[in-house]
């Protein structure tokens, strides 16, 4: 009969799922501003590669306007196109 | 029609300071022949580039807001083309979420600093 309190070492990470929400309609934000890389830079990974929805939980509107701020940021230089451990 | 437009242009870091004042002076310059109401003009200085161009990693950066006509733009990027001092431009053309945008960060900008 296996032991009934069969204890882990470290508590089982269950998935909790956490409700990903689109921070824009939440906040109501309707611009995403090019020039400012503090706020785009959530959307990227160490890489400097863009964050697929999956994972920020953005709905489509919205993606595509940070994807194409992103590239326009890239293409001026505020932000990289590939970097290593860019936050 | 009078479109709202937004423009960034990189100048290169070689030149000095007046320089870099005369070159924005010939782009307003530009603006205003061409029959185009110049909003507001920013400057945000030296800065750092994410990455080298032209074997440059730093750059001015400006940053003009009009509103112009559309064939105007085309004009205005021949030059932008033309004139070497420039190393990078981008011309935006703002919708109505972007002018919001701005007029609320302009007004930000006049409160804190009266």
């Amino acid at each position: 009969m296996a032991d009934k309190n069969v204890r882990y070492l470290t508590p089982v990470a269950v998935d909790t799922k956490k409700e990903k929400y689109c921070r824009f309609k939440k906040h109501r934000i309707k611009y995403v501003d090019y020039k400012d890389p503090e706020f785009l830079k959530q959307f990227l990974n160490e890489q400097g590669k863009i964050l697929p929805r999956r994972l920020t939980g953005t709905s489509l509107k919205y993606q595509r306007k940070v994807a194409k701020a992103v590239k326009r940021a890239r293409h001026l230089a505020i932000l990289p196109y590939v970097t290593d451990l860019m936050k | 029609m009078m479109n709202q437009y937004e423009t960034v242009f990189i100048v290169t870091p070689v030149l000095s300071e007046d320089q870099v004042k005369e070159t924005v002076q010939k782009f307003k310059k530009i603006l205003t022949e061409g029959g185009a109401e110049i909003l507001t003009e920013e400057n945000w200085g030296l800065k750092k580039l994410a990455y080298p161009i032209k074997h440059k990693t730093t750059g001015f950066y400006n940053l003009i807001e009009f509103k112009a006509e559309g064939a105007l733009i085309e004009k205005l990027e021949t030059e932008f083309r033309r004139d070497e001092r420039i190393i990078r431009f981008l011309t935006f053309k703002m919708d109505k979420y972007a002018v919001e945008y701005s007029n609320k960060k302009k007004k930000m900008k006049k409160e804190n600093s009266n």
